[in-house]
């Protein structure tokens, strides 16, 4: 009975959290294009690589004609993050065989908050994948949505397309620079912006963005204040 | 870069990220438990958000720029401190920048 009301739980969690980040797959679909990708490009990422963080940071490195090798190393070092929830997430789903690529591919911030929220095991699976199968669904279809909507649009300036870039990134770090703690990621966004910055007139495009992360890896190494891990 | 370039870099890219996501699923969980690998992994990700908000606020190619979209960046950080969902903020900080260069700004 409580298994089962917890499962139901966990059901509803997904919906609303597969709703609210499927909506704004609309936002990286016209961002895509507006950066100079076309529709099945946009879509191809949103189908394929599947992490915002990641699929953001592609489209703004390609958008400022940053070189390959700093467009895919941007994404894949944003990418890190999901290989840190593979080992919380899989000993609650316990996938084997095929369905082990598959749970891999929908370990994103989002199955992961779910399934780790909801102690029973049966609910924590539940939550696992109607969230990682919702958000999959519904970020796809509103990829091609926005995609569509932004390709019509024509020039993306005129429509704050740029600015809308700047302000979705702005919301990926905001819940991790605010609130209790988060002193050493603030002093880190600060020194990665000025990093960013001084070094743009200097190196080509997506190389400035990368060597901010060296603040963050310096900062890691050498501080010693036990930080939350967002 | 050109279309092809594009469609390599992005399916490398997806292949990568999704070589770190199974991997997470494969590697013995104590490899990750060292609290110093999360939590230099977590300031990796503000790291590059952050410069990624600079870049595209302030920059143009090589270029330091100051336009519609630092009024707009601000417009959507004010929305963000009063927890405006993800869409709204972004909404927004394209409106604002959409007026203001209505209005002649660059």
């Amino acid at each position: 009975m409580t298994h089962d009301a917890e499962g139901r739980a966990a059901i509803r969690q997904a919906v609303s959290v597969s709703l609210a980040t499927g909506l704004y797959g609309v936002s990286f679909g016209a961002l895509a294009v507006a950066a100079g990708l076309t529709v099945p490009q946009a879509m191809a990422l949103s189908l394929l690589m599947f992490s915002g963080g990641s699929q953001f940071a592609f489209i703004g490195v390609v958008g400022a004609g940053g070189l390959a090798g700093a467009a895919i190393a941007t994404a894949g070092l944003l990418g890190v993050r999901n290989g840190l929830y593979g080992p919380q997430v899989a000993p609650l789903i316990d996938s084997r065989g095929w369905r082990r690529p598959l749970a891999a591919q929908l370990t994103i911030d989002e199955s992961t908050a779910v399934a780790t929220a909801h102690k029973p095991p049966h609910a924590a699976q539940l939550g696992f994948w109607w969230t990682g199968v919702g958000v999959f669904v519904l970020w796809n279809v509103f990829t091609l949505v926005g995609a569509v909507a932004g390709d019509r649009m024509g020039d993306p300036a005129r429509y704050g397309l740029d600015a809308a870039a700047a302000a979705a990134f702005l919301g990926l770090v905001w819940p991790r620079i605010t609130g209790p703690g988060s002193r050493l990621a603030q002093t880190v966004a600060a020194g990665a912006v000025v990093v960013a910055l001084a070094l743009t007139p200097l190196v080509p495009a997506g190389i400035p963005v990368l060597l901010a992360a060296v603040v963050a890896i310096a900062a890691g190494l050498v501080a010693r204040e036990p930080e939350p891990v967002a | 870069m050109s279309p092809v370039g594009t469609w390599i870099a992005l399916v490398v890219a997806s292949a990568v990220v999704f070589a770190l996501k199974l991997a997470g699923h494969l590697v013995p969980k104590h490899w990750l438990a060292e609290p110093r690998v999360a939590r230099t992994a977590a300031l990796v990700t503000v790291a590059l958000l952050s410069a990624l908000v600079a870049v595209q606020t302030a920059t143009r190619g090589n270029e330091l720029v100051l336009d519609a979209r630092l009024p707009a960046l601000v417009v959507a950080a004010i929305a963000l401190a009063l927890r405006a969902p993800f869409i709204v903020v972004v909404l927004l900080a394209a409106v604002t920048a959409a007026v203001l260069r209505a209005l002649g700004m660059p």
